[in-house]
C-alpha cells in the first residue's frame, strides 16, 4: 500500500512537471548551461580520467576503513575541542541538535546549506520547538521564503526563474518593490540576511568532508554565508552523514578539484572553510563551542553490502542529475524525497526502503549519462539494476530495506513466460511465429501497447523473421 | 580495441528485435560481412542476449537465456552484433552475470569475441565503401549503450563519412537518450514520451531526411514517434543504409 502511494506520487508529480512549460524551460536552460560549463572544465580527457580515478580511490579507501576512520575522527575532534554526537536515526539527530540549542538558550539559528539537515527535516523540527532557523544560502533562502524543498542538491532553487523570484521577494520581504534586476534582488536578500547573521544565537552547517587524521571539518561554498554562519554565532553545530569522512588531509585537494568543476563548472570553489576547533584563547572570532553530529540513518546498512557501498562514495556534486534526461524533464520535486536524480534513485530506496521508493530505480533508461560524469565513478546504472533485482526478489536477505516488496505474481509469471520463449530454440521458433501472426492483430489499445502507441505508431512484426530469412539465404549452415 | 587478425568466418547474432521486427537490417549486416569475403554463420539456436530480464531485475531468467547463447556460439569465431545495446550487454555484463558459476570462464571468453557490427567493419576489417547512391542528408543517432557500454563512438560515423554522396549533419543533442529504455517506455510512459518528442524535434531541426542508427530499439521509438506526429524524416538501420548505398539504391 505504501509503495503504491509513492508510486502514484512519482507518476502524478512527473505528470504535473511534464505539463509545466515554464518548469521544463527553466530546467532545460539551467542543465544545458551546467553541462556545457562542466564539459569545458574536463576538456582534457587524460586529466579527467586520472583525477576521477584518484577521487574514486580516495572515497573507496575511506569507505573500506569507515569504522576505524570514524573512531579516529571522533578522537581527533574531541582532542581539538569539538563535541561529537552520534545519531542512528534522523529523529535522534533532530533531538540532539535541539538539545544543544536548548541547553545554550538559543532562539534563532542561521544555517549554511546542508542536504543532510533536509534529510532530517530539521527546520520543521526546530520551528515546532520554538526556534527560528534562517537559511543563509541565497538559493535556500529563496525556497525557504517560498515554503518549498530544494529541487537540486547544489542549486536548490534552480526550478525558479528570475520573474518568479522577483514576485516572491515582492510578496515576502517587507518594503521590497517588484524588480527583476538581479543585483537589486541579491541586495535585498543580503540586507534581510545581515540582520539574521548578527542576531543568530547559533549557526548550523553541513560538512563536505570530515578529515579523520586531523579532526577537521571541510566546508565549501560560493557566497561567504557558510563562513559567516560558522564563525559569527557563539555556537556552531555541524551535521553530516557518517560516510563523509576522509582518511587524511592530502585526500582533500583532489576532491576539491573534482567537486566544483563537476557541479557548476567552476575551476575552484570560492570559499573553503576548514574548521578544526572552537575559538581558542586570544582568538578574535569563531564560535565558542563546536558540535559535530554524525548521522547514520541507514548508511551503515548500505555500507554492509560491498556492492551497494559504492553509493556512499558520492560527494554530492549533482553532475549526475545535471546530465540525467529524466531529471532534466521532471525536476527535483518529482522525486518526493530529499535526494533527486540518479543518486537519489539509488540513495532513497536504500535509506527509506524499497517499499517506500521502489519505483524510483525504474525511472531510468539506464542510459549511463550519470555514470559517465560521476567524478567518483559510482556505477549508478548497475546499482539501479541491483536495486531492481532486490525489489522483486522475495524476502532477499540483502542489505536493502523492503527487499522483495515490489514482487508481483503477474510480473513474475510474465518473466517466466519470457524465459520459456527465449530459453529454448524450439519454443522460440514456434512461439515467435505465433507472436508474429497474433501480434499484428493486437489492437493499439491492448494493455502496455496502449502506453507505447499513445505517442508512437504500433511496431509491425515482419512477415518473415531473420531466423527464416537467414535459413533461406543459407546463413544457417556451417 | 586492439586490431585483431582478419578471420575467415564470423558468427552473426541477430538480436530479438531485429529477428521479429527488422529482419532486413540483420540480413543487410550479414551481406556486408559476406561482401568482405567472410563466411557468415547464423546459428539457428540463438534467441536473445537476455538484456530485458537483466534490466528489469530478473537475473536468474536473464542468465538462463544468456546461457543458451553461450551454447549457441561455440568455438572462437568472432560474434558480430548489429546492435550496440546487445553487444554492450554481452561484452560488459556476461562476465559479471556468470561470476561464481561454472559458466564464468565461458562467459568471459564469449564476451571477448563480441563485436558491434560497425566496430567490426572498421576496426577489424578496415572496409572501404563506394557510394553509388543519390545525394542525401542524414543525421546519426547513437544508442546510449553503444556509446557508453559497448564503447562504439567513432566507427559508425567513420563509415558514414566514407559515403561520398552522403552529407552527415551533427545533431547537437545526439548523445541524449531517446527515451526508449525497454520497459521504461511503458513503465514511465509520460517521461519517455517527453524524451522521444525532444529527440524527434532535435532530429527535425538538423534538416536531415533520414536518421541512421545502429540500434533498432531506438529506431522503433524514434521513427514510431516521428510517424505518429507526421514528421518528415525516415529511420534506417546503419547496415541497411550502407548496403543500399553500395548497391546504388
Ligand atoms: S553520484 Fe556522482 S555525480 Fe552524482 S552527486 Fe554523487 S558524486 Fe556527483
Amino acid at each position: 500500500m505504501v509503495a503504491d502511494a509513492h508510486k502514484m506520487e512519482f507518476g502524478a508529480k512527473a505528470h504535473v512537471a511534464l505539463n509545466d512549460p515554464k518548469l521544463r524551460a527553466n530546467f532545460r536552460r539551467a542543465m544545458d548551461g551546467l553541462m556545457t560549463k562542466r564539459a569545458a572544465q574536463f576538456a582534457d580527457t587524460g586529466e579527467w580520467t586520472s583525477l576521477r580515478a584518484r577521487g574514486a580511490a580516495i572515497r573507496a579507501n575511506a569507505l573500506a576503513k569507515l569504522p576505524e576512520l570514524l573512531e579516529q575522527l571522533e578522537a581527533n575532534c574531541l582532542r581539538n575541542g569539538i563535541h561529537v554526537h552520534w545519531a542512528e536515526t534522523t529523529a535522534e539527530a533532530n533531538a540532539i541538535v535541539l538539545g544543544i540549542l536548548e541547553a545554550a538558550g538559543a532562539r534563532t539559528v542561521i544555517k549554511g546549506k546542508s542536504m543532510v539537515t533536509e534529510e532530517m527535516h530539521l527546520n520543521a523540527h526546530l520551528e515546532k520547538n520554538g526556534i527560528t532557523p534562517v537559511e543563509s544560502d541565497l538559493g535556500e533562502y529563496i525556497i525557504q521564503l517560498a515554503g518549498e524543498a530544494p529541487s537540486h542538491i547544489v542549486m536548490p532553487c534552480i526550478h525558479k526563474n528570475k520573474g518568479e523570484i522577483a514576485e516572491l521577494f515582492h510578496d515576502k520581504i517587507e518594503g521590497q518593490p517588484y524588480t527583476e534586476n538581479v543585483d537589486e534582488l541579491t541586495a535585498a536578500a543580503r540586507k534581510a540576511l545581515r540582520g539574521a547573521f548578527a542576531g543568530a544565537d547559533a549557526g548550523i552547517s553541513g560538512v563536505n568532508f570530515a578529515v579523520a587524521e586531523t579532526g577537521t571539518l571541510v566546508l565549501i561554498e560560493n557566497e561567504g554565508n557558510g563562513r559567516l554562519s560558522t564563525t559569527l554565532p557563539p555556537l556552531h553545530i555541524a551535521v553530516t552523514g557518517i560516510e563523509k569522512v576522509l582518511e587524511k588531509l592530502d585526500d582533500v585537494p583532489p576532491l576539491l578539484s573534482l567537486l566544483p568543476r563537476s557541479a557548476t563548472g567552476q575551476p575552484i570553489t570560492t570559499y573553503v572553510n576548514m574548521i578544526s576547533s572552537p575559538r581558542k584563547d586570544g582568538e578574535k572570532d569563531g564560535p565558542k563551542a563546536v558540535h559535530l553530529v554524525l548521522l547514520d540513518n541507514g548508511r551503515s546498512r548500505v555500507h554492509g553490502d560491498t556492492e551497494l557501498r559504492d553509493t556512499l562514495r558520492c560527494i554530492r556534486c549533482a553532475a549526475c542529475m545535471n546530465h540525467c534526461p529524466v531529471y532534466t524533464r521532471v525536476g527535483g520535486h518529482t522525486y518526493t524525497f530529499t535526494y533527486p536524480g540518479p543518486i537519489g534513485k539509488l540513495l532513497t530506496p536504500q535509506l527509506e526502503g524499497i517499499d517506500c521508493a521502489g519505483d524510483q530505480p525504474h525511472a531510468s533508461t539506464l542510459c549511463r549519462a550519470c555514470a559517465d560524469v560521476c567524478p567518483v565513478q559510482i556505477p549508478i546504472p548497475d546499482l539501479l539494476v541491483r536495486l531492481r533485482t532486490e525489489s522483486v526478489r522475495p524476502a532477499a536477505p540483502g542489505a536493502v530495506k523492503g527487499a522483495g516488496s515490489m514482487a508481483s505474481s503477474s510480473e513474475t509469471m510474465g518473466w517466466k513466460g519470457w524465459t520459456l520463449l527465449y530459453g529454448s530454440p524450439l519454443i522460440y521458433r514456434i512461439g515467435t511465429k505465433m507472436l508474429g501472426w497474433f501480434g499484428n492483430l493486437m489492437p493499439s489499445s491492448a494493455p502496455m501497447l496502449k502506453q507505447w502507441t499513445s505517442v508512437r505508431t504500433k511496431p509491425k512484426f515482419a512477415p518473415k523473421s531473420l531466423h527464416e530469412l537467414a535459413r533461406e539465404k543459407g546463413f544457417c549452415d556451417e | 580495441m586492439p586490431k585483431q587478425p582478419r578471420p575467415e568466418s564470423v558468427y552473426f547474432f541477430g538480436t530479438c528485435l531485429i529477428d521479429l521486427f527488422y529482419p532486413e537490417a540483420g540480413l543487410a549486416g550479414m551481406e556486408l560481412l559476406k561482401r568482405e569475403g567472410l563466411k557468415v554463420v547464423f546459428p539457428p539456436e540463438q534467441t536473445c542476449c537476455g538484456q530485458p530480464a537483466r534490466n528489469n531485475g530478473y537475473q536468474d531468467e536473464a542468465r538462463a537465456v544468456a546461457r543458451l547463447q553461450l551454447d549457441a556460439f561455440p568455438g572462437d569465431r568472432p560474434i558480430v552484433v548489429p546492435s550496440g545495446s546487445c553487444a554492450g550487454m554481452m561484452k560488459t555484463h556476461y562476465p559479471e552475470m556468470f561470476e561464481g558459476t561454472p559458466d564464468h570462464a565461458r562467459a568471459v571468453a564469449f564476451s571477448q569475441r563480441v563485436f558491434e557490427l560497425t566496430e567490426f567493419l572498421v576496426d577489424v576489417l578496415g572496409v572501404t565503401l563506394v557510394d553509388k547512391g543519390q545525394p542525401v542528408t542524414i543525421t546519426w543517432h547513437p544508442s546510449c549503450h553503444s556509446q557508453r557500454e559497448a564503447g562504439v563512438v567513432e566507427q559508425p560515423k567513420a563509415l558514414l563519412r566514407q559515403l561520398s554522396n552522403v552529407t552527415l549533419v551533427e545533431n547537437p543533442r545526439e548523445k541524449e537518450c531517446c527515451g526508449f529504455g525497454g520497459a521504461f517506455a511503458v513503465r514511465q510512459a509520460e517521461i519517455s514520451a517527453a524524451m522521444v518528442a525532444d529527440k524527434v524535434a532535435s532530429i527535425e531541426e538538423t534538416g536531415a531526411t533520414s536518421v541512421v542508427s545502429g540500434d533498432c530499439g531506438c529506431l522503433m521509438n524514434i521513427t514510431g514517434a516521428a510517424e505518429k506526429s507526421k514528421k518528415g524524416f525516415k529511420g534506417r538501420h546503419i547496415a541497411e543504409f550502407i548496403l543500399e548505398r553500395c548497391h546504388g539504391r
